[in-house]
């Protein structure tokens, strides 16, 4: 076992191209996933904070419950949807990079919408009564609040980014761990276990460990120098 | 307190550890999935009162086991691999014990035509001629060292996006075959158990290269004194024997016999 950590240290610093290929796999999907979940959650939780409307604490409740949505679900789900007999069926996506990013942006969208909810609700209410007394039109309250609650929704974006990044199922079901295709760092560690093989899995933990502590690392620095 | 809890931590060592060990066999998904295990071993625990723990793994996997002492006794197919793990002193008495056949599955319509071929080594050239889609275990698996000496056989490196390995159980790739419209090999046994839920079918089969032969190993007792090597042994023998080899042709899976006994000629 030892002897399996200098061999995956060693793997680490050896730019092997199969594991440079696997991490950047794994990051451009993660990115790519969180920006789609991003697009529509982020507005969705400024919206939820901001207007009254029947049902809004039903949605609220119903997005916080969806944060434990287990992953092979999802994959799951979607697997039947793209699948042959599928609806989705003829679109050709299983198993392509593409089909991933779906399944890993529904996997984000609940967990963003609600932690940017969650954050503006914690600002000082006073601030959008200001906005109102200065006369400040929708549009304007809209943007004061991404400005005022940039880093809430820094952090739920990275918190986006920290669950998809690790997360398996998804990309075992959608993706199909092909080599130099759709394998991730996490199919790949799963992979690599299997065959009793724990350099490269070993290997691969420590990238994805160091990613997901730096970003924790950046955030909790920005959030106190603010 | 201190002697209730003294007591509790009795009971739950006399009811974790069973008096008698049993033999733990490392092997692989094929054995286990077919259900031939759940059929042989309920026999051999009441002829020698020995109790079987049955742990299914690629081939590559469980040689790793065997190597490392985690297991008593290994049943697999890779006969590269099985002589390696003998002659580098890990395993002892090797033995033949039987064998089931691969077959190439694939679309009806047969884009690559190799339905024509002779042999499997021209059936997986005109896969990779005509660029046909095919998903490769990638897994280390027994089925998988068999496909890439297949593959070795024709002089090919399958590489390229029509070539997909995807280091998943075999199970995982029918599935993706199934749904990518491709070719893939597969034990019998596996396509048996799935032929209702798919739509692939066996294209070709029946070559003597496709033969895909087990056998069973002791893990050698000088190299890990503390692995259960007279158990092992029991075992080997009872497999091997009259009676077992013949419970092993019987064993038939919708109506079909998945393997053929090997060890009495």
């Amino acid at each position: 076992m030892i002897n399996s950590f200098n061999k995956a240290f060693f793997l680490l610093f050896s730019q092997n191209k199969e594991v440079l290929f696997i991490v950047l796999t794994s990051l451009k999907l993660t990115i790519s996933s969180v920006i789609i979940a991003s697009i529509f959650s982020i507005p969705l939780g400024i919206i939820l904070h901001l207007k009254n409307f029947r049902f809004k604490r039903g949605i609220v409740s119903f997005l916080h419950s969806l944060m434990a949505l287990p992953t092979v679900v999802i994959g799951l789900l979607v697997y039947t949807m793209l699948s042959n007999n599928g609806i989705l069926g003829n679109s050709r996506i299983l198993f392509t990079p593409l089909a991933i990013i779906i399944g890993q942006s529904i996997l984000a969208f609940p967990l963003i919408a609600s932690m940017v909810y969650a954050g503006l609700s914690k600002l000082d209410s006073r601030f959008f009564e200001t906005l109102k007394t200065l006369g400040a039109n929708q549009r304007n309250i809209f943007k004061a609040t991404i400005k005022e609650a940039k880093f809430i929704i820094l952090s739920a974006i990275l918190a986006g980014f920290g669950r998809v990044i690790g997360e398996v199922g998804v990309s075992m079901m959608l993706g199909g761990n092909i080599r130099f295709y759709t394998r991730t760092i996490t199919t790949a560690i799963a992979l690599e276990t299997s065959k009793g093989a724990f350099e490269l899995g070993l290997t691969l933990g420590l990238i994805l460990m160091i990613i997901a502590l730096s970003i924790n690392f950046i955030l909790h620095l920005w959030v106190k120098n603010d | 307190m201190k002697k209730f809890l003294l007591i509790l931590a009795i009971v739950a060592l006399l009811l974790g550890c069973d008096n008698k060990i049993p033999l733990k066999l490392a092997t692989t998904t094929s054995t286990e999935n077919s259900g031939l295990l759940e059929y042989l071993l309920p026999e051999f625990e009441t002829d020698t009162k020995i109790k079987v723990d049955v742990i299914a793994v690629g081939t590559g996997k469980a040689i790793k086991l065997g190597e490392n002492g985690d297991v008593d006794v290994i049943l697999v197919h890779a006969r590269g691999a099985e002589n390696k793990f003998v002659t580098d002193g890990f395993g002892v008495n090797r033995r033949d014990v039987m064998h089931n056949d691969f077959v190439i599955i694939g679309v009806k319509n047969d884009v690559a035509k190799i339905m024509k071929a002779q042999n499997a080594t021209e059936a997986l050239q005109k896969i990779a001629f005509a660029k046909a889609e095919f998903i490769s275990r990638g897994d280390d698996s027994g089925t998988h060292k068999k496909e890439k000496n297949l593959w070795k056989n024709t002089g090919i490196l399958p590489t390229g996006k029509w070539y997909k390995e995807i280091g998943q159980g075999m199970g995982a790739t029918i599935n993706m075959a199934n749904e990518l419209a491709g070719y893939t090999i597969t034990d019998r046994g596996t396509y048996i158990a799935m032929q209702d839920k798919i739509t692939l079918k066996i294209l070709f089969d029946g070559d003597v290269g496709l033969l895909n032969p087990y056998g069973i190993i002791a893990v050698n007792p000088q190299k890990h004194p503390n692995v259960n090597y007279k158990s092992a042994m029991k075992f080997i023998n009872w497999l091997t024997s009259e009676k077992a080899q013949k419970m092993i042709n019987q064993f038939q899976k919708n109506g079909k016999q998945l393997f053929y006994a090997d060890a009495i000629k």
